[in-house]
C-alpha cells in the first residue's frame, strides 16, 4: 500500500499517486516528475545513488504537504522520492497535486519541490566516467562543472 | 547514550553510517564540537543536526535515547 509521503526503492508509478489526489471536487491534477540527466554542464552521468534519512525525510515530505493544504485551501498533495542506484531517464520524485482550479495545483506542485530541494533529507551522488560526487557535500566537482 | 546517523558524504568522511556516545544532557553544539575533533572538516558551516528527525538549534539540549544526525547539505529531487 502507497503512503501519500513516501521514500521508495523501487520504480515509482506515477499513476498510484496521481490517483490518490483525484477527489470529486478536483478539476485539475498537477503531476510533476523529475528524472535523472545525462548531461550537466558538459559532464555525462553514468547513473545516480540516491540516499536518504527515511523516517524524517517522510516526515519532511508531509510537512511539505500540510504546507501546501494552508497555502492553497482545497489541494490535496502526494509526493514520492526513490532512493538507491538511478539509471538516466527514471523517476528520481514524482509530485501530485490536484486542486478545484488549476492554477492552485500548479503553484503548489513548483512550491513542493522547490521545498524538497532545501530541507528534505535525501542526497544525491552523481557517478561519471572518471569520478562520483555526493551532490550538496564538500568536495569539488571538476572545473566548470557546477549546477 | 545517543544514537548518531551519518549520512551521504558525511558517512564516507567518518566512515561508519552509525554510533552511539554519552551526550546525555549535553547541547548540539557540544556534539558538533566533539564531531569536529573525532573528524576534522565535519563542522565546515553547512552542516545541520537532527534531534529525533528535526532539525536543531546548537542549544538544544539531548536526551537519554535520543537520536542524532549528521545533515549535509541536501540534493533531492
Amino acid at each position: 500500500m502507497m503512503k501519500a509521503f513516501e521514500v521508495v526503492s523501487h520504480p515509482i508509478d506515477t499513476q498510484v499517486y496521481a490517483d490518490y489526489v483525484l477527489r470529486p471536487e478536483a478539476g485539475a491534477v498537477t503531476v510533476f516528475t523529475g528524472h535523472v540527466r545525462e548531461w550537466t554542464n558538459g559532464v555525462r552521468t553514468l547513473y545516480l545513488a540516491y540516499e536518504a534519512y527515511v523516517p524524517m525525510a517522510e516526515k519532511k515530505l508531509a510537512e511539505i504537504g500540510q504546507e501546501i493544504e494552508e497555502k492553497w485551501p482545497g489541494t490535496r498533495a502526494a509526493i514520492a522520492h526513490r532512493i538507491g542506484e538511478l539509471q538516466i531517464g527514471d523517476i528520481a520524485v514524482v509530485i501530485a497535486v490536484s486542486s478545484p482550479h488549476r492554477r492552485d495545483a500548479y503553484e503548489a506542485n513548483e512550491y513542493a519541490i522547490e521545498r524538497i530541494k532545501e530541507m528534505v533529507p535525501i542526497w544525491k551522488k552523481e557517478i561519471w566516467e572518471d569520478g562520483e560526487e555526493w551532490i550538496g557535500g564538500q568536495k569539488k566537482k571538476p572545473e566548470g562543472a557546477r549546477t | 547514550m545517543i544514537r548518531i546517523f551519518y549520512f551521504a558524504g558525511l558517512r564516507e568522511l567518518t566512515g561508519t553510517a552509525e554510533e552511539t556516545a554519552e551526550f546525555t544532557g549535553k547541547t548540539v553544539a557540544d556534539l558538533m564540537q566533539w564531531a569536529e575533533s573525532k573528524y576534522p572538516g565535519i563542522d565546515n558551516g553547512a552542516v545541520r543536526v537532527a534531534i529525533n528527525e528535526e532539525y536543531a538549534l546548537p542549544d538544544d539540549v539531548l536526551g537519554e535515547g535520543d537520536t542524532a544526525a549528521f545533515i549535509p547539505p541536501v540534493s533531492g529531487g
